[in-house]
């Protein structure tokens, strides 16, 4: 198992994501010997999981079961530990595509945060492109560089403790792409500028208030970056499900027999009920749904 | 340019047959670097010899030739020379007489061979009424004329990011109206990427296809599965993949999905098959011949007479030689035609692909139902559809079917935000300050209102509601350095009554119109 290569197997030292249910997931790592327990039971390490296929179908303890899944970086966004707020998928899908990312990219990234942003870059640079990732928070950096080698992409990526703001990426005329998601993004935009290969590449600053948006725009524009734009992007998810929908009675028609008849026919489905009905399937969108996250600033900069 | 040289600059530089994104503005179009080759581009014809040699990222003035001039990149922006601003638009009538020019004088400076910011500056220099509209109303002004007279492209790299915009842009009917964002989700949610093996298929003119090939980076192996007599490919096409791209890629008829899976599409099978085929292939092209010779006598009825002629022999065994080597060249197309099956059915075969992208014309139902058989546990796919409905079928039927989880059905919001810059604002603050102080000199205008103690300024912040603690905020952080004590509170103009405070208002209401952070009208 590796967060940017495929397994059929599960080996001692995954890291594989446990399905207990509907939005109900779990990451373990999979250790000889060792247990978890989920609701369903206790799921052994040795006999449950090790040697088995990724996707198999697993009977806990208490004769529940669950499915095992091989991790991808959008698994691990939504079963990460946090340990600061986070980028999830629908920004993050955005940010790659709108980044140019593709396999052999050079990537700085500032904070590093809880990774969740990282994976799923080292997930697309891979095989051969580099992530070079900045967080001033000692202890996150040294998590997420663990986490990174317990994933198997530490080849892919540098981390490094300091503050982007003063002392910029620790690289210089590397990059393709350049993230930035820190409180003051315009105070980094000069360390962007030189974090960039000459030929120039694509920028992208994550911010949730437009203030910090017009004053990182502004310093974008100072420094010479083109085609900056900013969006919003968020996902609705569609709840499908089946309504039932009452048909009005009009009361006995005058065009007698015949015309009850095929009403009667139409309405069968639901005539044992006491209402007749019409069921369908639809997709509602949900009455609360996660709203704003943040507003991403793109721009290109241009060769030079 | 001494600079050392980190990346090689040889790669970025455009060489005839280079597939590249030609882009103005915000319209791009893809074409192949020929030389000679006539390309249209926003109702303007040029040649893209030029750009042959130049760095990727260049932009060209084309001339009235339609050759392409290389742009300095230091003199982008253009000193367009505007004599002074209005401070609002009430004195703007539009009665059709504010431009001097007409069709015709423009016309003709256009075929005096005018660039496009002289003939800009000839319409500013003719129009009575720009001087009086305000700074940002000139600014728009200037954009809209730069869009139809300025005649600037710039040569780009595709990326599909880049492609994706321009279908979307311009044919959106072709890639099934599939925007950028939502090609972004396919890809992220599909977790595409280099080393795997991913079944797609798509009617996205090879848009969808050709993204998938760009996050795989010519590693791991694609299986384009296409519908009717051969794949559409012309999207994957235009993002000019070097040659290894190619060999990862595989196609597969949908309408051999069912022999595949029944096993009578076996390989043992498939090279009798296949030597079948050959042979009716060849009866097929032998018949072809003889229709060729019926042409020929046809055309030729007196050859027959003066056969004894040895140049006419030689040049019937000829003749036989070509049709004999275009026999033969297309066995060996057949081969190759064949040998490519065999291998996207060996491929298939496996049924371990890791990943599924589906974006097509066709009930996405069936297809889903169809293809997922080729696909290896946990792994994921993506289906795209255009309309809801379908969608809707296919959850409930793969939900009653079972063998997925982690079903969802989502469509992807975007909006576009229209951010204005500080820079503007401190130009403007500015002669605002100074228009507060005329009378005294030799003092700066700042430093002035603080001895008069005129720290306490009202404003009238013409913006939304919700956008109203932006403004007030921008307000707040550029003034504070000027005022030790700041209060703010929101008017409305119809209570403003005291003169100062009127001008005041004036001035800082028309101001602020530009700062409000708009957006673009449509929700995507």
């Amino acid at each position: 198992m590796s967060f940017v290569e495929y397994s059929e197997f599960i080996q001692e030292g995954d890291v594989v994501i446990i399905f207990l249910g509907h939005d109900s997931m779990m990451p373990i790592k999979v250790e000889a010997g060792a247990q978890t327990q989920t609701r369903y039971g206790a799921i052994r390490h040795s006999s449950d999981l090790i040697g088995r296929r990724f996707g198999s179908k697993v009977t806990c303890s208490k004769g529940g079961w669950v499915y095992v899944l091989h991790p991808t970086p959008e698994l691990w966004t939504v079963n990460l530990p946090h340990r600061t707020q986070i980028l999830y998928t629908t920004d993050i899908a955005n940010i790659t595509l709108m980044l140019d990312l593709k396999p052999g990219s050079i990537v700085c990234e500032s904070g590093t945060g809880s990774g969740s942003l990282s994976h799923a870059i080292l997930r697309t640079i891979a095989p051969s492109g580099h992530l070079h990732t900045v967080e001033f928070h000692a202890q996150r950096a040294e998590k997420a560089a663990q986490e990174f080698k317990e994933h198997k992409v530490a080849h892919l990526v540098t981390v490094r403790n300091q503050d982007v703001c003063k002392e910029g990426f620790g690289v210089v005329g590397v990059a393709d792409a350049v993230f930035l998601d820190i409180p003051s993004p315009w105070e980094a935009v000069t360390h962007a500028k030189k974090a960039f290969k000459r030929k120039g590449g694509r920028l992208c600053s994550f911010s949730p208030c437009i203030e910090q948006v017009q004053r990182t725009c502004e310093a974008l524009l100072e420094q010479g970056f083109e085609e900056i734009c900013t969006v919003e992007v968020l996902q609705r998810v569609h709840d499908v499900r089946s309504v039932t929908l009452h048909l009005p009675d009009f009361g006995p028609e005058d065009g007698g027999a015949e015309s009850a008849k095929m009403a009667s026919e139409e309405v069968l489905l639901a005539a044992n009920s006491s209402h007749p009905s019409v069921t369908c399937r639809t997709a509602t969108a949900p009455r609360e749904m996660a709203g704003h996250t943040g507003y991403l600033t793109f721009a290109t900069k241009p060769r030079g | 340019m001494a600079h050392p040289a980190v990346d090689s600059d040889e790669e970025s530089r455009i060489s005839e047959g280079d597939y590249v994104v030609l882009k103005r503005g915000d319209v791009y179009k893809s074409v192949q670097i020929e030389k000679r080759k006539k390309v249209i581009f926003e109702k303007q014809w040029m040649f893209m010899d030029n750009s042959v040699g130049e760095l990727y990222g260049s932009t060209f003035e084309v001339d009235s030739g339609g050759k392409l001039i290389l742009r300095k990149p230091n003199n982008t922006e253009d000193p367009t020379d505007t004599k002074g601003a209005g401070l609002d638009n009430r004195h703007i009538v539009d009665d059709g007489k504010s431009q001097k020019l007409t069709r015709d004088d423009i016309e003709s400076l256009k075929e005096q061979g005018l660039k496009g910011q002289e003939i800009i500056q000839q319409l500013i220099d003719n129009s009575t009424t720009f001087r009086d509209k305000t700074e940002f109303a000139q600014e728009k002004y200037i954009k809209k004329k730069k869009k139809k007279y300025e005649s600037n492209v710039t040569v780009l790299k595709p990326t599909s990011r880049i492609l994706a915009m321009m279908y979307h842009g311009r044919e959106p009917g072709k890639v099934c109206h599939l925007r950028y964002d939502t090609l972004a989700q396919m890809l992220t949610i599909g977790n595409i990427h280099a080393g795997s093996k991913v079944v797609v298929f798509e009617t996205c003119a090879g848009l969808v296809l050709g993204s998938v090939m760009e996050r795989m980076g010519g590693h791991g192996s694609v299986i384009q599965l296409y519908p009717g007599g051969g794949p559409v490919r012309a999207g994957m096409e235009s993002f000019g993949f070097p040659s290894h791209f190619h060999n990862t890629l595989h196609e597969f008829p949908l309408c051999k999905v069912n022999a595949l899976l029944s096993g009578t599409l076996n390989v043992s099978e498939k090279d009798l098959d296949s030597q079948s085929n050959g042979r009716s292939d060849e009866q097929g092209s032998s018949s072809q011949v003889s229709t060729d010779r019926g042409d020929e006598s046809s055309s030729e009825p007196q050859s027959m007479e003066v056969s004894t002629d040895p140049a006419e022999a030689k040049k019937k065994e000829d003749s036989e030689k070509l049709r004999e080597q275009k026999a033969q060249e297309k066995r060996v197309r057949m081969e190759e035609k064949r040998k490519r099956l065999a291998a996207a059915a060996a491929l298939l075969e496996g049924q371990n692909a890791d990943g599924l992208v589906i974006a097509s014309r066709f009930h996405p139902c069936p297809v889903l139902l169809g293809l997922l058989k080729f696909v290896a546990p946990s792994r994921p796919f993506v289906v795209y559809c255009q309309y809801r409905e379908p969608l809707i079928e296919c959850y409930t039927k793969l939900r009653e079917q079972g063998g997925a989880v982690s079903l969802r059905l989502t469509d992807s919001w975007l909006r576009h935000y229209q951010v204005i810059c500080f820079m503007i604002f401190f130009r403007i603050q500015f002669c605002f300050i100074c228009h507060l102080c005329p009378k005294v000199k030799q003092v700066s205008p700042i430093e002035q209102l603080h001895r008069e103690g005129k720290n306490i300024l009202t404003f009238l912040i013409y913006c939304e509601e919700f956008l109203f603690q932006a403004v007030l905020e921008l307000f707040k952080r550029s003034f504070q350095q000027f005022f030790t004590r700041c209060k703010w509170q929101m008017l409305c103009s119809n209570y403003v009554d005291s003169n100062d405070l009127q001008y005041l208002t004036k001035v800082t209401s028309h101001f602020c119109k530009y700062f409000i952070i708009s957006f673009h009208g449509t929700t995507l």
